[in-house]
């Protein structure tokens, strides 16, 4: 408990809370005035409300569009599942500055859709809704549908042999089943696009702003910290709200459903019907994500003579990107995965011992500790950031130009899944089992080692693995610390994004394929060691 | 990948087990191994006086030789430090003033030199060789809190084969963009978010006056203006002339961006076209100039004043322009062919005091967002 409490103080609520102050303090005291000043601003009202619109809009339409989704994965087996699965989840974790050049690929001028029929989306709402959906497809199929695939069909079977009408025996069986993972996934959803930063900038153009955006402008473009600490007040009170209505929906879900293997669940499709369904979504799932990413790999080897592998073999020239970097592009795929290494480790080390305090421990204080965790989810890393700047700047902890402050700054993202996802394995972990290790004489670390270890491994690999895969496609953070000798992966996309000439924007294509294969492949090992239960993302 | 390449990385797995172990120690609170983990640790220079750390924006960029040049001539190697735009870069060095993250800041340019100035980032220091550098540039020569070290100029740039398809003349100056044969034509960056966006606008303030460039902004938005956020998207998918935009079908042959593209797109296109494919508007110009200064604060003083001196340096305004893009400030400095023979020589640029614009700034932006977007 005291390790994952010191890093949050001292890494997220120190900075956070120092940063917020700077802009609310004046001569010693707190200024709550300025709240009202800012809030009653119509440019400000504008953007809570569009902020609010767009997240709702969002979480709708991801619903509408995945759960049919959920359904198939859950129920039918088909080839190529798993890899679809895997496939699904690759955006989740994908810099939003290759997303946003995918779908303006796609939506903007010359894109398919301006082919086929004409239709230029770009600059409109819809562009910001169709890639949060593609963001976050993945999020309720596997919340929903890890759920839903061990949900006992017989129980509704059961309901029909007692005369139940189809519909009437999933109503009153299958959907309270569900309603809590539903519920869960919506407000991730939510929480994930109410914060929306790279997708708005990108393809809202200059006239969509939210919350995120403005507290990103009003710090590091125009330093107004004021205004920037009472957007930061407000998107935590929405954030707080949402995390503790999903804290309130994961308890429901932890009541006691009779869970089933999921391998037992899922057949082949039968007639036409159930055909159908499938298809539709494996369209569905062709359209929305597989077509943003093929653009992606189809720019990327669109070079000067015709298609070809000239791009990449560019990444590996020292005068790539022209001095921009000091190393050739190709270093920053190493960098990368070192960095997502080291803060594997920490999110492992600081979540774990999270997870396992929470286990140990019930209690008011201690659920409100797991609803922290989750807070760094939801507030932006440019305050994180600049928290950082005003706060770690003497020693021992003048990290401010130390490699370290990248993986930590991951961390604290990569934290709140490690935690979700290791928290319900180690609960169902019967503790009579390391009593008794503990009566034939095991010492308690010899009695976690064997009793504990085994069955939370795999938990701990996947946890690895998205803490793995959201520190590799994390921008915010790394943008404010990277160094040119050392840039990750989304640096070096926007980097060379960033500069004119033919070259380099091929290279920033090829650079973000290598980045979707090495997520792809990331997940794929993770898949072959999924847990034997629902997970939470 | 080569064996060599191979070699190297097995080579480097030791440190990621370093670097792993460092992160966890940090993680547990021995933050103190953090300072002295890993060999590419820059510390903060206090223990290590032969490091001059250089704190800049993103689009800095030099050779690794030149830097190497510099290391071989004084003894100090440089460390740079990137963080954002221009914008975000500097306010972060003015959020942690007093104990400054560096030795150097560079890419404080003069629409946000009042700025730097009056939080009084810099130290004053003259830089060995400042009387090779011209005096147009020269905008602290009074105190030397700052040292001009590159120019660069805002214009519009338009797509040759467009014009020459439609047999239209491309567009010269301010003036002609508001004409109906140029309608729809024009792409250009967000004021409050985009520095060429920005440029464009303070340049139109210079040429109609404080009471003139909002009309001409509306004739302009009447015109069919294009906004986009940032330069990335105006340049690369919305301008029909540059290589991603044609890849991208961008239907717009205007955009605002640098006197210095068409050498790029010459530069970066394989193989490399006879002329470039791109032109710029010569009379539609905003004259960008970036400064250094010696940061307030800074641990190691000596070093950040050599590296002041050799950023003034012929060797490296030298290799400069083809790294960032921007012109020489130094008189002598040879322009690369690339330049001189595809660039645009720009002769007579539009300037605001950067005084003037820091009073205005806010306000010029609100009412350019008004005018243009709402």
């Amino acid at each position: 408990m005291a390790v994952p409490f010191a890093f949050f103080a001292v890494f997220f609520a120190y900075p956070v809370t120092a940063i917020v102050g700077r802009g609310l303090k004046a001569g010693g005291s707190w200024q709550f005035g300025r709240i009202g000043e800012v809030l009653s601003q119509p440019d400000i009202l504008h953007v809570l409300w569009f902020t609010t619109w767009q997240a709702c809009a969002s979480t709708g339409l991801t619903l509408l569009i995945a759960l049919p989704g959920a359904y198939v994965f859950a129920r039918f087996d088909f080839p190529g599942k798993q890899l679809l699965r895997t496939v699904a989840t690759v955006p989740f974790v994908l810099p939003t500055v290759v997303v946003g050049t995918a779908f303006l690929a796609l939506l903007g001028r010359g894109g398919l859709l301006d082919e086929l029929w004409g239709v230029r989306l770009d600059t409109t709402v819809w562009a910001i809704l169709l890639a949060h959906v593609f963001f976050n497809y993945a999020v309720v199929v596997r919340t929903v549908g890890g759920l839903w695939s061990q949900l006992d069909p017989r129980q509704e079977e059961a309901a029909r042999v007692l005369g139940a009408s189809r519909f009437a025996a999933w109503r009153r069986v299958t959907l309270p089943a569900l309603t809590p993972a539903v519920a869960a996934a919506s407000l991730m959803v939510f929480l994930f696009t109410f914060t929306s930063f790279g997708v708005v900038q990108i393809l809202g153009g200059p006239t969509f702003s939210t919350l995120e955006v403005e507290i990103y402008r009003e710090t590091a473009e125009l330093l107004d910290l004021p205004t920037a600490a009472v957007l930061t007040l407000v998107q935590f009170a929405a954030v707080g709200a949402i995390l503790a209505l999903h804290a309130w929906t994961v308890r429901r879900r932890e009541t006691a459903l009779s869970l089933v293997d999921p391998a037992q669940t899922s057949r082949r499709p039968r007639g036409a019907g159930q055909w159908a369904l499938v298809g539709g979504v494996l369209a569905v799932i062709a359209v929305l994500i597989l077509l943003p990413l093929g653009v992606l790999v189809a720019r990327s080897l669109d070079g000067p003579g015709g298609y070809g592998f000239t791009f990449y073999r560019a990444l590996q020239s020292q005068g790539a990107g022209g001095g921009t970097f000091l190393v050739p592009p190709v270093d920053a795929i190493w960098n990368s995965v070192q960095y997502a290494l080291a803060a594997t480790g920490i999110a492992l080390v600081v979540g774990g011992l999270a997870a396992a305090a929470l286990t140990r421990r019930a209690g008011r204080l201690v659920r409100g500790f797991d609803a922290l965790l989750m807070l760094p989810l939801g507030v932006s890393a440019v305050t994180v950031g600049f928290g950082f700047l005003i706060t770690l700047d003497k020693p021992p902890l003048d990290l401010r130009s130390s490699w370290i402050l990248v993986p930590l700054a991951q961390a604290l993202v990569g934290v709140p899944f490690v935690v979700r996802t290791m928290l319900p394995v180690l609960r169902a972990v019967d503790g009579r089992l390391r009593e008794a290790a503990a009566v034939l004489g095991a010492s308690p670390l010899r009695a976690w080692r064997e009793v504990d270890l085994p069955m939370v491994r795999r938990a701990l690999l996947v946890a690895a693995g998205f803490a793995f895969a959201v520190s590799l496609g994390e921008f915010g953070a790394t943008v404010f610390i990277a160094r040119p000798d050392n840039p990750t992966l989304p640096v070096a996309v926007a980097r060379l994004l960033g500069r004119a000439g033919e070259l380099n924007y091929g290279q920033a294509m090829a650079l973000s394929t290598i980045l979707m294969l090495v997520c792809a492949v990331s997940l794929l090992v993770l898949e072959r060691i999924r847990t034997d239960r629902s997970g939470e993302f | 990948m080569s064996t060599t390449k191979r070699a190297r990385t097995s080579g480097r797995t030791l440190t990621t087990r370093k670097l792993t172990v460092t992160a966890l120690a940090a993680a547990l609170g021995v933050s103190t191994l953090a300072a002295c983990g890993g060999s590419d640790d820059s510390g903060s220079g206090a223990e290590n006086s032969k490091v001059v750390t250089l704190v800049s924006h993103d689009s800095f960029a030099a050779s690794p030789a030149v830097l190497k040049e510099f290391t071989k001539e004084t003894g100090y190697t440089v460390h740079v430090l990137k963080s954002g735009d221009a914008g975000a870069a500097l306010n972060q060095e003015i959020l942690s003033k007093g104990s400054p993250r560096g030795d150097v800041f560079f890419g404080v340019d003069n629409t946000l030199l009042s700025r730097a100035l009056d939080n009084n980032l810099f130290t004053p220091y003259r830089a060995k060789g400042l009387d090779q550098v011209g005096s147009g540039v020269q905008l602290d020569a009074a105190k030397h809190r700052v040292t001009p070290i590159d120019s660069g100029d805002l214009c519009v740039n338009y797509d040759k084969k467009y014009f020459a398809d439609h047999k239209i003349a491309p567009p010269r100056s301010f003036d002609d963009l508001i004409k109906p044969q140029y309608k729809n034509l024009l792409v250009t960056e967000n004021v409050a978010t985009s520095s060429p966006g920005l440029g464009f606008m303070l340049g139109t303030v210079a040429k109609y006056g404080n009471d003139g460039w909002q009309a001409y902004w509306k004739k302009l938005r009447a015109n069919g203006v294009k906004v986009d956020d940032g330069w990335e998207q105006a340049y690369n998918n919305d301008f029909s002339g540059s290589a991603g935009g044609k890849k991208a079908k961008g239907d717009r042959p205007l955009v605002v961006s640098y006197a210095s593209s068409p050498p790029a797109e010459v530069l970066y296109a394989k193989p490399q076209p006879k002329t470039a494919p791109t032109g710029v508007a010569t009379s539609t110009c905003f004259r960008q100039i970036e400064f250094a200064g010696l940061l307030d604060g800074a641990k190691n003083e000596a070093g950040g004043k050599a590296l002041i001196d050799f950023l003034i340096s012929k060797k490296f305004q030298e290799d400069m322009p083809l790294n960032m893009f921007v012109d020489p400030v130094v008189k002598g400095a040879k322009e690369p062919a690339v330049f001189t023979k595809f660039g645009a020589k720009v002769t007579a640029p539009e300037t605001v005091a950067p005084g003037t614009i820091a009073k205005n700034r806010d306000q010029w932006v609100k009412s350019w967002s008004s005018i243009v977007l709402k």
